[in-house]
């Protein structure tokens, strides 16, 4: 089987997000960039889809600096890598258009992405490949198998509902957090990592179809904040705790 | 401008988001049309028109459930005859769906889980969060039509209208190629969180200290409750996860230890009487829904919390 797997370099929002001076951008200093914590969910589940049904999986990134997180991807037992050089500030879109183009080039059964991206959060660039590409597609997947030609997924629904479809081949998913608990990278994996294909695919970008205006902090109400040592700050909490009558 | 939204059902049953969409779509439209759409199910249409200008009830071959395909099919026949300016659709499990295939299809612009939206000289302006609630961006789209998926419980305030309603026979022009297999039913559960005056959470940030607070709970006579990660990793069962894909409560106390904050977490508990959170990054969204917070390591502050309490053990009141 081939499998293919969208990853993207993302800052984490657990780094500093400071706003820089144009207002529009996020001073990139500040940032720590990792493999989007969806995608790990979505990097393991194409693994043990080869680990079952033998076959490659391929890792595709779109972005300059991709190359680490393709690298942790390689370790994870992808088998190669495939980055499109793209420079920062393309869209969901333009990002679907450059996963689109290198699935052309390739022959493939099945794709996987994941559900959202941290640092964007649009839950778009894995339907819309799927949408361009024509073939049939499920987002927020919490369980997949393969079977005689066709892929098997239960996606979320609201309310703790779940559906069960069937997706013939080639289709696409995009993985739920809860699929799975993704595997450590290793020390061999890292090693044999190194010996892996990690390719460019240059890809003609067309324009953006959105621009970003302004990027600021939510104004909504702030928790009035307790401060102090940590010791008078539990006495507070306990004292807030007391007011609401669940302690005597 | 023709605003359209596309309505959701299951089970015979209106998604309630469909009539904040409509909401949405009276307040950008200004002197165009507010126009819902319902694919598959005509006894809805009429609660519908009490919020839209026009309804566009659709009915045809195997639409009654929900399968994108079909349905971005007649979606896509409705628009080449009476062509958007803007479709709304929720931020939903359909909306997730439905929306880029509609996009990619129509070749123009789409922007998921919007929070607020208005009509420009030319196009829109829309404002999301990103970052998980962290940070807003505000972003122009200047071309017509654009998809737009909406975060539900947004949208509130009521429309008065009696639309129109237009029934439309469309078949899908060819079958889709996903099939729906079955609906699974919620889990049953074993503890029942919604229940509980006192709830200590806790999230990735506090996966290290599960014990403490299974023991702050006790103390107060409360129920442990965790962030979807917490979950997904094994740590406390699906019955305990609060959120949009978990369960919605509103205890008296809710205490928040090491969770971010993000929206589909909040939106399960943002209702509760007192939010107390414990986080140690100070833009943590979580200080925008709690009522109280301490900038704390929760490993630091938990055992001070406990000690406090054991030295004067308290009685629960129930
Ligand atoms: C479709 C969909 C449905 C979802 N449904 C749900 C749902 O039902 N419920 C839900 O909770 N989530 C849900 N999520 C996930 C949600 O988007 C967030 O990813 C999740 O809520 C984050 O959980 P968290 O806050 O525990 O973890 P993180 O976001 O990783 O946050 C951890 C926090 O802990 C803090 N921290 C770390 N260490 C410490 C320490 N020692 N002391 C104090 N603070 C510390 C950090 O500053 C950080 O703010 C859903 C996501 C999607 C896309
Ligand atoms: N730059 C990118 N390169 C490769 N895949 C991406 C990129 N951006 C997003 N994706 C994939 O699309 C998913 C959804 O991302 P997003 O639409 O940004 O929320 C991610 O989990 C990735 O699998």
């Amino acid at each position: 089987m081939r499998i293919f797997v969208l990853v993207k370099h993302s800052p984490s929002p657990e780094s500093l997000l400071r706003v820089s001076a144009d207002g529009k951008s996020l001073d990139p200093t500040c940032l720590t960039y990792d493999i989007n914590e969806w995608d790990r969910y979505a990097v393991e589940e194409a693994v043990r889809l080869k680990e079952k049904h033998g076959g490659e999986v391929v890792a595709v990134s779109v972005g300059t600096n991709c190359d680490a997180t393709l690298r942790k991807c390689l370790a994870m037992g992808v088998d190669r890598a495939i980055k499109v050089p793209a420079e920062p500030g393309f869209d969901a879109s333009m990002a679907a258009e450059a996963v689109v183009d290198v699935l052309k080039c390739e022959a493939f059964d099945i794709v996987l992405s994941g559900f959202m991206s941290q640092d964007a959060n649009n839950a778009l660039v894995g339907a819309l490949a799927a949408a361009k590409l024509d073939i049939p597609f499920a987002t927020a997947v919490t369980e997949l198998s393969v079977e005689g030609g066709e892929a098997r997924a239960v996606r979320e629904l609201e309310g703790g509902y779940r559906e069960e479809v069937a997706l013939p081949l080639p289709c696409l998913v995009t993985v739920q957090s809860g699929i799975n608990e993704p595997r450590y990278v290793s020390i061999m994996g890292i090693k044999a990592a190194k010996a892996k294909e990690l390719k460019d695919h240059p890809v003609k970008l067309g324009d953006a179809t959105v621009s970003t205006e302004r990027i600021y902090a939510p104004p909504t109400r702030r928790a009035e904040i307790i401060s102090g040592a940590p010791l008078e700050v539990a006495e507070k909490l306990i004292e807030l705790i007391r007011s609401k009558g669940v302690l005597r | 401008m023709r605003v359209f939204a596309i309505a959701e059902h299951r089970l015979g049953e209106l998604n309630p988001t469909s009539f904040e969409l409509l909401n949405l779509a009276n307040k950008i439209k200004g002197d165009g049309t507010s126009e819902a759409v319902i694919i598959g199910d005509e006894t809805l249409s009429n609660s519908l028109a009490s919020h839209a200008d026009t309804v566009w009830s659709i009915s045809g071959d195997q639409l009654e459930n929900y399968n994108p395909e079909s349905h971005a099919d007649v979606l896509l026949q409705l628009f080449k005859r009476e062509p958007p300016d803007t479709v709304l659709l929720g931020n939903t499990s359909q909306g997730y769906e439905l929306a880029p295939l509609i996009a990619a299809k129509l070749h123009c612009p789409i922007v998921t889980d919007i929070v607020e939206a208005s009509p420009e000289q030319k196009g829109l302006t829309v404002s999301r969060y990103i970052y998980q609630g962290k940070l807003m961006v505000d972003l122009k789209i200047s071309r017509t039509p654009c998809i737009l998926t909406v975060r539900q419980g947004i949208f509130k305030n009521e429309a008065k209208l009696s639309g129109k309603i237009i029934k439309l026979k469309l078949n899908p022009t060819k079958p889709p190629k996903r099939r729906f297999l079955k609906l699974i039913e919620p889990e049953k559960c074993e503890v029942d969180i919604c229940k509980a005056d006192a709830i200590v959470a806790i999230g990735r940030g506090a996966t290290a200290s599960l014990q403490l607070a299974t023991k702050l709970a006790a103390l107060i006579g409360g129920t442990l409750a965790g962030s979807r990660p917490v979950i997904d990793s094994g740590l406390l069962t699906k019955d305990r996860q609060v959120g949009i894909s978990g369960k919605t409560v509103k205890p008296k106390i809710y205490i928040a230890l090491g969770i971010s904050g993000a929206f589909q977490h909040t939106i399960g508990m943002k209702d509760s009487e007192l939010i107390i959170a414990v986080n140690k990054d100070p833009q943590a969204p979580i200080f925008n829904v709690a009522h109280y917070g301490a900038i704390a390591d929760v490993q630091e502050i938990l055992p001070k919390i406990i000690n406090k309490l054991e030295e004067h053990p308290p009685t629960p009141t129930t």
